[in-house]
C-alpha cells in the first residue's frame, strides 16, 4: 500500500516538471482576467458616484463659503498648530503614563477576581463591587467626581493638580473595562490547560502564571490596543476640568478669534495617531484569528 | 511486590448520579494495568480521582502506602509523582516542545535550567523527536504531540503514569507509533494504569487488565482471562461489541 503510494507521487512529480496549461485551463485564465477587469471598473465608477454626489452636495451647500472660512482656514490652521500640539503632548503623556498604571491594576482586579484562594474572598468581593460600579457610570462623571470632589476634601498634602486627578479619574475607569477584558481571556483558555498544568505538579499560582494567563493575553490583545485607541481619545474629556490639552487648546483658540479651525487641527493630530493604531490593532486580530485557527486541538 | 497505588472501596458521584463505585484494587510496581470499558463506563473520572482532579466520596486512594485523599495532604506534593497524559494531549500551544517538557522539572522539581533541557534532549532522543525540540506543537502530527506530551509526564520522574485513552484522537497510521512509545516505558518498568479501546494492545502490555462497567469493576486478572475467557454477561457483549467494530 505505502510503496504503491509512494509510486503515485512519484509520477506525479514527473509530470509537474513537463506540465503546461491546458486550452480549456488557458480560456478559464483568460475569462478570469476580464472578469476582473469588470469588478475593477464596477468598483470604480460607484465610487465616482457615491462620493462625487457627497462632494457636490457639501460644495453647492448654502453655507459651504462659510464652513470653509471658519473650519478650513489652511493659514489660521497652520499658526495655531504649535499651540494645538503642545495639548497633543498631555494627551499622548497621559495616555502612556495612564496606560501603565491600568495595565497593572487591571491585571491584579482580573488576577483577584479569577483566582479560588479563600484568603482572597474579601478582595474577590471588592474587585467585583469595583467593576460593576466604575463600568456602569460614565467617564465624564467619574473625572468631574474626582477633579472637583477630592480638592473639596481639603485634605492635606493630596495634589489639586487637575492633570493628575484627571488622570486618576482614567485610570479608575478604564481599570475596570480592562480588567474585564483579561478576566474574559483567561476563562476563554480551555480547562484541559489548567489540568494539564496541574497534573504536572504546577501550583494555582504556576499554573496561572505560566500556563494560563500568556495564552489569555495573548488571545485579548487585540481588544487591548482598541481600548488603548480609546484611552487616547479620551483623554481629550480631562479638558473640562480646565487641562490644556490639544482639545482645550484649540477651544482657547477658537473662542478668541471665533474661528473652528483649531478644531480641524486637533481632529488631524488624533487621526495622525489612532488610524495607523487602529490599522495595527486589526491586522493583530487577523493574525491571533489565523492563529487560532491553526491551533486545532487544545 | 510493593504495591505503588491501592485503591479501597473509592466511591464517585456527580449529583445524585454515581459513577464510580466500590472500586479496589492495586497495581504492583513496574506493571502495567488496562482500564478497558464503554466510553461512560467511569474509566477517565477513575483517573482524575487518583490524580486529585476529582475529590472521592468514599474510599481511599494510597501512592507507596500513604494515603492521599487525606484532606490535610498536600495535592501539589502527591501530583508531583504522578505522570498524567490526556486523551487531547494538552500541550501547551504557547510553548516550544522543549518549553513544554522543561516547565515542570524546572519550576516545580526545582531542577537547574540547563539540567532539564539536557534531559528533555535525552528522551527527546529516545523517543525520535530531537529535531522537534524547538518547534511549537501546532507544528506536530498528532501522534508527535501525543508522544511530546507522553515525554513530557515522564520529566517530572513519575512513580506512576496514567494514561487516558491516548490515542482515542489518533488516526489509525498514528497509533502505532504511540503505542510503541508505551510499550518502551513498560520494557523500562515504568508502572502504568492504562485506559484503552485498543483490546490487542492491552494484551500485549497489560499484567493486569480491569473491566469497569457502569463504574463497577466486573472483572480483573490476567490478560487472556479477563479477555479470552468472560465471565459476565457485559464482558461479554462489549467484547463481542468491539468484535463487530472491527477494533479486537
Amino acid at each position: 500500500m505505502q510503496i504503491r503510494n509512494r509510486g503515485l507521487i512519484a509520477k506525479a512529480g514527473d509530470q509537474a516538471s513537463v506540465w503546461s496549461p491546458s486550452p480549456r485551463e488557458q480560456e478559464r485564465r483568460q475569462k478570469r482576467i476580464e472578469q476582473a477587469r469588470n469588478r475593477r471598473l464596477v468598483a470604480i465608477v460607484s465610487s465616482l458616484v457615491v462620493l462625487g454626489s457627497i462632494a457636490i452636495l457639501i460644495i453647492t451647500s448654502p453655507g459651504w463659503q462659510l464652513v470653509q472660512e471658519t473650519f478650513f482656514d489652511r493659514v489660521y490652521g497652520q499658526e495655531v498648530l504649535p499651540k494645538v500640539i503642545l495639548g497633543f503632548v498631555t494627551n499622548i503623556s497621559l495616555t502612556l503614563i495612564a496606560g501603565f498604571f491600568i495595565a497593572v491594576f487591571s491585571l491584579t482586579l482580573a488576577l483577584v477576581r479569577s483566582s479560588r484562594s479563600p484568603a482572597l474572598t474579601p478582595f474577590r468581593f471588592l474587585a467585583t463591587a469595583y467593576v460593576d460600579i466604575f463600568r456602569g457610570v460614565p467617564l465624564l462623571l467619574v473625572i468631574l467626581l474626582i477633579g472637583f470632589g477630592i480638592p473639596a476634601l481639603q485634605i492635606k498634602g493630596l495634589t489639586n493638580s487637575v492633570v493628575v486627578l484627571g488622570g486618576i479619574a482614567v485610570i479608575v475607569t478604564y481599570s475596570a473595562y480592562v480588567a474585564e477584558v483579561i478576566r474574559s481571556g483567561i476563562l476563554s483558555v480551555h480547562p484541559s490547560q489548567r489540568a494539564a498544568a496541574r497534573s504536572l505538579g504546577l501550583n494555582q499560582f504556576q499554573t496561572m502564571r505560566h500556563v494560563i494567563l500568556p495564552q489569555a493575553l495573548r488571545r485579548v490583545t487585540p481588544p487591548l490596543l482598541n481600548d488603548l485607541v480609546s484611552l487616547l481619545k479620551d483623554t481629550g474629556l480631562i479638558s473640562i476640568l480646565g487641562v490644556t490639552d490639544a482639545v482645550r487648546a484649540a477651544q482657547i483658540e477658537a473662542s478668541r478669534s471665533f474661528n473652528y479651525t483649531p478644531y480641524v487641527t486637533a481632529t488631524i493630530l488624533f487621526l495622525l495617531i489612532t488610524i495607523p493604531l487602529t490599522r495595527f490593532t486589526d491586522r493583530s486580530l487577523r493574525i491571533s484569528m489565523e492563529h487560532q485557527n491553526a491551533q486545532g486541538v487544545a | 511486590m510493593t504495591n505503588v497505588l491501592e485503591l479501597v472501596n473509592v466511591r464517585k458521584s456527580f449529583g445524585n448520579e454515581t459513577v464510580l463505585q466500590d472500586i479496589s484494587f492495586a497495581i504492583p510496581v513496574h506493571t502495567a494495568t488496562a482500564l478497558i470499558g464503554a466510553s461512560g463506563s467511569g474509566k477517565s473520572t477513575l483517573l482524575r480521582c487518583i490524580n486529585l482532579l476529582e475529590r472521592i466520596d468514599d474510599g481511599e486512594i494510597r501512592l507507596d502506602g500513604e494515603e492521599i485523599t487525606d484532606p490535610s495532604i498536600n495535592t501539589d506534593d502527591v501530583r508531583r509523582n504522578l505522570g498524567m497524559v490526556f486523551q487531547a494531549f494538552n500541550l501547551f500551544p504557547h510553548k516550544t516542545v522543549l518549553q513544554n517538557i522543561t516547565l515542570s522539572p524546572i519550576k516545580v522539581h526545582k531542577v537547574s535550567k540547563d539540567e532539564a533541557i539536557s534531559q528533555a534532549f535525552a528522551l527527546l532522543e529516545r523517543f525520535g523527536l530531537k529535531d522537534k525540540a524547538h518547534e511549537y506543537p501546532d507544528r506536530l502530527s498528532g501522534g508527535q504531540q501525543q508522544r511530546v506530551a507522553i515525554i513530557r509526564s515522564l520529566a517530572v520522574k513519575p512513580r506512576l503514569l496514567l494514561l487516558d485513552e491516548v490515542t482515542s484522537a489518533l488516526d489509525p497510521v498514528l497509533v502505532n507509533e504511540v503505542l510503541t512509545t508505551v510499550r518502551d516505558l513498560k520494557l523500562d518498568g515504568m508502572t502504568m494504569l492504562i485506559a484503552t479501546h485498543e483490546m490487542a494492545f492491552a494484551k500485549k502490555v497489560a499484567d493486569e487488565v480491569i473491566f469497569l462497567d457502569r463504574g463497577v469493576v466486573k472483572e480483573f486478572g490476567s490478560p487472556e482471562q479477563v479477555l479470552g475467557n468472560a465471565q459476565s454477561k457485559e464482558l461479554q457483549d462489549f467484547l463481542t461489541s468491539l468484535k463487530s467494530a472491527g477494533r479486537l
